[in-house]
């Protein structure tokens, strides 16, 4: 399976399983505009599959009046980048549903799914990456998978999770990733990086299509500098992993973070802080965050633009001769 | 009814029996007695804050009846006579103004964000109109459940100004949910009149603009309210379709206890509502006339009322707050690891500055 079609399995098999759950958004009856909900209506009725209007902010207060019920809501936002009419509902409401209420009442069957990052041309919105956005809101869950596999066990563990989540799918892998997916149900666990490839001289920390950079980073690393890189998809943004990463770091005494999003306020900062508070002693050169320029996403620059493997790699040689 | 207590229609009188029309009455002043009392105590600096429902007892009370206990409430925050009319104790209304440990709500969020479940009342939050596309959300569950259950949703008149009420009018309808929304349009918004709220024919006028069947009622007519409700609730199970009832009434009160309301508007203008065309004397009047409620029966009522509400009160005051611990629960179902430090992090600070924190407040 590619990584829509992991995404359409892990659906099929909620919808097969919970009679309660429903999914919703723009254009999903038909398939969605990226293929992830193709069947599903005529597989399981128009009243669990089902358009809504065209109205983000809409989007996430229905689905969260739903789970309140104690229905499960998976929602669809056609692009993260138009998550943000949703931020009030997301930030004040669902995320502090179950807290203000005293566990009342809660909103945690809610899942949001909503394709992310760039795309090769997708400009200012249709690549953004706003997971940092999201990290500094207590309440909520933030998953990014990396691949068909992933997507399929992060999404399922989203859905059953009793937290209002936000799954964010790398849009540039729905075609391009090919797994083997287990047809039935699985899950993945939040909040637990996954250590790729083990290496003793520098950490790589990333996340969605970034891992794959990474990835390549470490063979570069390897053939050409003789330095062993360990990688770590961090798989969920929040709550996220600290103990797997820092215990990483506190190995290797060095650590480079990448993503796609803007540096200045971006996740990699809360990353890097944490290791340094946590791992001051192990640490052998200072923490490099590789990431995409504190401009909007554009158009015809992308290739300049985003943290690619010669800026990660140039980094790892300034740290190894730090 | 008019302002006389007079029935001005006989074939729309709701005929409701003696008790019934007794209980809106206790209801509406019990709320009344509980907002005065309340309403001094955050004047006395021993409440934080509070929100009266001066002028609109008759909208909470007179929907409130019609609807079923199973139906599923979201309300704005004037919309405490709801929650009274289906029985919350007032020890906890008392316990949420003071936020002590008998809070349902564990103290967390500001004095009338009221919740309960038992009651189907959700927990009110203070983003404006945030309920409504929710409300939707909660209505197209219970469509599907098929278990005859209806969800109500209050605004006020300022409220539906905010995109989320243009999603939940539009939403409701296209996905066809049975579900009620019922706009207070009280006048003002905090400061604002309604001539700097909206230009069209009020909330009730945007309806039909949705394909949604709306009505506008005399907010200080609990009968009047009562029956509209009525019909929406009967038509929105049968017919899985969305109502839309618009309230005229009027703020008597300030819009808080942080507000003087005499810095935009006339004295005279508030006289008039609160002693020419108010929900509580309205119903008295036409309990009068029918020799259900006497002078007598109104002192014995006003002092029994008083003094349950001052019970209430004395006990909530005393009581302690809940343990500081529970500032970290409840953020997620299960708490996470960094809580967790964080929790152990503050509690080994307070011991160490135990006198710079008012930890004897606190249950332990």
């Amino acid at each position: 399976m590619n990584l829509f079609q992991s995404v359409t399995s892990a659906l099929d098999n909620t919808l097969a399983s919970d009679p309660t759950a429903v999914i919703f958004g723009e254009d999903v009856a038909f398939g969605g505009v990226f293929r992830c909900t193709v069947g599903l209506r005529d597989k399981y009725g128009k009243d669990r599959v089902f358009n809504t209007p065209l109205c983000e902010q809409g989007i996430v207060g229905f689905g969260i009046g739903v789970a309140v019920t104690g229905a499960t809501a998976i929602a669809e936002i056609q692009f993260a980048d138009y998550i943000f009419p949703a931020f009030d509902q997301i930030v004040n409401e669902a995320a502090k549903y179950r807290y203000r209420s005293g566990n009342l009442f809660d909103c945690g069957k809610l899942t949001i799914r909503a394709p992310w990052g760039c795309v090769g041309h997708g400009s200012l919105y249709h690549s953004q990456s706003p997971e940092a956005f999201f990290a500094h809101c207590p309440g909520i869950k933030v998953v990014i998978p990396r691949g068909p596999v992933q997507a399929k066990g992060l999404l399922l563990s989203c859905i059953a999770d009793m937290n209002p989540c936000i799954f964010f799918e790398p849009k540039i892998l729905y075609r391009a990733a090919v797994d083997q997916v287990p047809v039935e149900a699985y899950t993945i666990p939040l909040s637990q990086a996954d250590v790729l490839q083990e290496g003793s001289d520098v950490t790589l920390v990333a996340w969605g299509t970034q891992v794959h950079v990474m990835r390549e980073v470490a063979t570069m690393a390897q053939e050409k500098l003789g330095v062993s890189c360990e990688v770590i998809d961090l798989q969920t943004i929040l709550p996220w992993d600290i103990d797997t990463v820092c215990k990483s770091v506190a190995k290797t005494g060095r650590l480079l973070i990448s993503h796609e999003a803007p540096v200045t306020g971006g996740f990699a900062s809360e990353i890097s802080s944490t290791v340094q508070e946590e791992c001051f002693l192990n640490l052998e050169a200072p923490i490099r965050r590789v990431c995409g320029y504190d401009t909007p996403f554009p158009h015809i620059f992308e290739p300049f633009y985003i943290p690619d493997k010669w800026k990660c790699f140039e980094a790892i040689k300034r740290m190894i001769n730090y | 009814m008019d302002r006389q207590g007079n029935i001005i229609n006989p074939s729309q009188d709701p005929q409701l029996p003696k008790e019934t029309v007794l209980n809106y009455y206790q209801k509406m002043t019990l709320l009344n007695t509980m907002d005065r009392i309340l309403y001094e105590s955050q004047r006395q600096g021993r409440i934080s804050f509070y929100m009266t429902n001066y002028g609109e007892e008759g909208t909470h009370i007179g929907s409130a009846s019609a609807l079923d206990p199973n139906d599923l409430v979201f309300g704005q925050y004037r919309e405490a006579g709801v929650l009274m009319y289906r029985g919350f104790p007032l020890d906890l209304f008392m316990a949420q103004c003071y936020a002590n440990a008998d809070d349902l709500g564990k103290g967390r969020q500001m004095p009338v964000h009221y919740g309960c479940k038992d009651l189907n009342f959700v927990t009110i939050s203070s983003p404006l109109a945030t309920q409504i596309p929710q409300a939707v959300g909660a209505a197209y569950a219970f469509k599907r459940q098929n278990m005859n259950r209806a969800v109500i949703c209050y605004f006020g008149e300022g409220a539906a100004s905010e995109g989320d009420a243009h999603a939940g009018f539009n939403f409701s309808a296209t996905l066809e949910c049975p579900l009620i929304f019922f706009c207070r349009n009280n006048g003002y918004a905090i400061s604002t009149p309604t001539n700097e709220q909206y230009r069209g024919d009020g909330i009730a006028a945007r309806g039909p603009g949705y394909g949604m069947l709306s009505i506008r009622v005399d907010g200080n007519d609990v009968f009047a309210v009562y029956n509209a409700t009525k019909e929406a609730r009967r038509r929105a199970v049968a017919e899985n379709q969305p109502f839309l009832i618009e309230a005229m009434t009027y703020r008597i009160g300030h819009h808080s206890t942080s507000d003087d309301s005499s810095a935009y508007r006339s004295v005279d203008e508030v006289n008039y509502w609160d002693k020419q065309d108010h929900p509580i004397s309205r119903l008295r009047h036409y309990m009068t006339a029918r020799g259900w409620w006497s002078e007598d029966d109104e002192r014995s009522w006003r002092k029994q009322s008083r003094k349950t509400v001052m019970e209430a009160f004395e006990k909530a005051e005393k009581r302690l707050k809940p343990n500081p611990e529970l500032l970290f629960t409840d953020v997620y179902d299960e708490m996470i690891p960094t809580l967790n430090k964080q929790k152990e992090s503050m509690w080994r600070h307070v011991q160490q500055y135990k006198e710079h924190y008012p930890v004897d407040l606190y249950e332990k």
